[in-house]
């Protein structure tokens, strides 16, 4: 430390922003996503690890109902789905995880900021993941199961489950960051709220695949849509309170 | 004991009767104290004293489970998050992010507080860490002394009126410490409260006005606890 750049330091009149409603809000919201994503890139151990772990389940389900499986589009829905949520529970956990093993998340909550303003940075950011992990893992599905997800219902329904899920997991993974048993304690509480989001998934992406008509299948949309809308609501009130006093 | 020129009459911090538990283990029975605007205290005690515990919870990391806390005028417990710009933390993590450069780091705390047009602030509070020609390398490549130094620098980026340090001269050379003493002078100068804890007997009769002896999870008198040193 220099003792004559000290001299002028407190002299100076520190100016914030105080107040400032909803657009100081997202500025911290966007804060926290830009700060993860820029760490992301330097350590490169949440999007990489799903990504990897994505690729090599679809190639481990391409060889495995290779041999057994007619069709393989009547296999292709349930894998997107299920490696979407297992590989994602990889990156979820860490989103909290990383904050707790590096003692940084003090860091966070001693600034003056909304709780729901870093879960939303947080869900900002695995949203990314999630969605880097999907643009990976459809033109793979494409080669080893030749079977084309490019159509824009699907895309939507991905789009939709991945926002619901990335909403949920990014709560529950909060939740219990400060627990001890973490790793498994968040599967086991988001994949039976993930039902809904699973089963809608893959109902809209086989009937897609099947050739049925988008208007017989708006109704799985609708409760992609509408499980999204919850939890964005029902997150935005629980988190302040379940980070209060940590 | 240095003498306090910036002091005046009322206390920013207040402690009432604090009391605090892990489980089963009292840390904290019946604290009671008071830091004015202008004065440096210190805490001292053995480890496990409570003095962590009492810093977290002056921050609002922790809520106390009896007793008060007042910053000013406004009591700590359901505050809010805006009372948190008022208080800075040397915590014994440093609190920053070492896949990111210092330069980042600051920036990304500057954000969080609000800071208006932050980049002077932030170039002046590196190079008073001295850390200004280290701003782009990772945090991760820092020694011990230079991350205790950024951990400095985040906590009087916002300029807070109450300063906590928290062992801040953990790491740091003797030239480092010669400047924190520097720091801690200019801060009471300035008319900041400070509560900084240490095991440093000496330090902590050249930093401070006054000194708070932790023993037992209560307060004893810190001059008769230096006389019986």
């Amino acid at each position: 430390m220099s003792s004559d750049s000290l001299s002028g330091l407190l002299g100076r009149p520190v100016q914030m922003r105080t107040g400032g409603g909803a657009k100081a809000f997202l500025r911290k919201v966007w804060a926290v996503a830009a700060k993860d994503i820029r760490a992301e890139l330097r350590a490169k151990e949440v999007a990489s690890t799903m990504i990897v772990f994505g690729l090599l389940a679809v190639i481990i389900f391409g060889l495995a109902f290779d041999l057994r499986v007619p069709k393989s589009a009547m296999v292709v829905p349930g894998i997107l789905w299920v490696i979407v949520l297992f590989a994602g529970i990889l990156g979820l956990h860490r989103s909290f995880g990383a904050e707790i093993d590096r003692e940084t998340l003090p860091g966070l909550l001693l600034a003056p900021v909304e709780p729901s303003a870093i879960y939303f940075g947080k869900l900002a950011s695995n949203l990314l993941y999630l969605f880097l992990l999907e643009f990976c893992m459809l033109p793979l599905l494409l080669v080893m199961f030749d079977t084309n997800l490019y159509h824009p219902v699907i895309l939507l329904g991905l789009f939709l489950g991945t926002l619901g899920y990335a909403e949920v997991g990014t709560f529950f993974a909060a939740l219990t960051a400060n627990t001890r048993a973490r790793e498994s304690m968040l599967p086991v509480l988001l994949l039976p709220v993930m039902v809904p989001v699973f089963m809608a998934g893959v109902s809209l992406t086989a009937g897609i695949l099947d050739g049925r008509p988008v208007s017989g299948l708006t109704s799985w949309l609708v409760i992609l849509a509408v499980f999204d809308v919850i939890f964005f609501v029902a997150a935005y009130w629980i988190v302040d309170l379940i980070w209060d006093g940590i | 004991m240095a003498s306090g020129n910036g002091s005046t009459g009322e206390p920013i911090v207040r402690v009432e009767k604090v009391a605090q538990r892990y489980g089963r283990k009292v840390v904290l029975r019946s604290v009671s104290l008071e830091v004015k605007a202008g004065e440096v205290a210190a805490l001292l005690g053995a480890n496990g004293a409570g003095k962590t515990t009492l810093l977290r919870i002056l921050s609002g990391l922790d809520a106390p489970e009896r007793g008060q806390v007042w910053l000013g005028n406004v009591p700590l417990t359901n505050a809010g998050h805006e009372i948190r710009r008022y208080v800075g933390l040397v915590s014994h993590r440093p609190l920053v992010y070492e896949s990111l450069n210092g330069l980042e780091n600051l920036h990304f705390f500057a954000q969080m507080y609000d800071l208006v047009e932050p980049e002077a602030r932030i170039e002046a509070v590196l190079t008073a860490m001295d850390l200004w020609h280290r701003r782009y390398d990772p945090v991760r490549t820092y020694s011990r002394g230079m991350i205790q130094r950024l951990a400095i620098g985040r906590a009087i980026l916002h300029d807070p009126p109450v300063l906590l340090l928290d062992e801040p001269d953990t790491g740091l050379d003797q030239e480092s410490v010669a400047v924190l003493t520097d720091l801690i002078a200019q801060l009471r100068e300035g008319g900041r409260a400070v509560l900084v804890t240490t095991h440093n007997w000496d330090r902590a009769e050249r930093w401070a006005d006054k000194i708070f002896y932790l023993a037992d999870g209560s307060i004893e008198d810190g001059a008769e606890a230096l006389r019986q040193r």
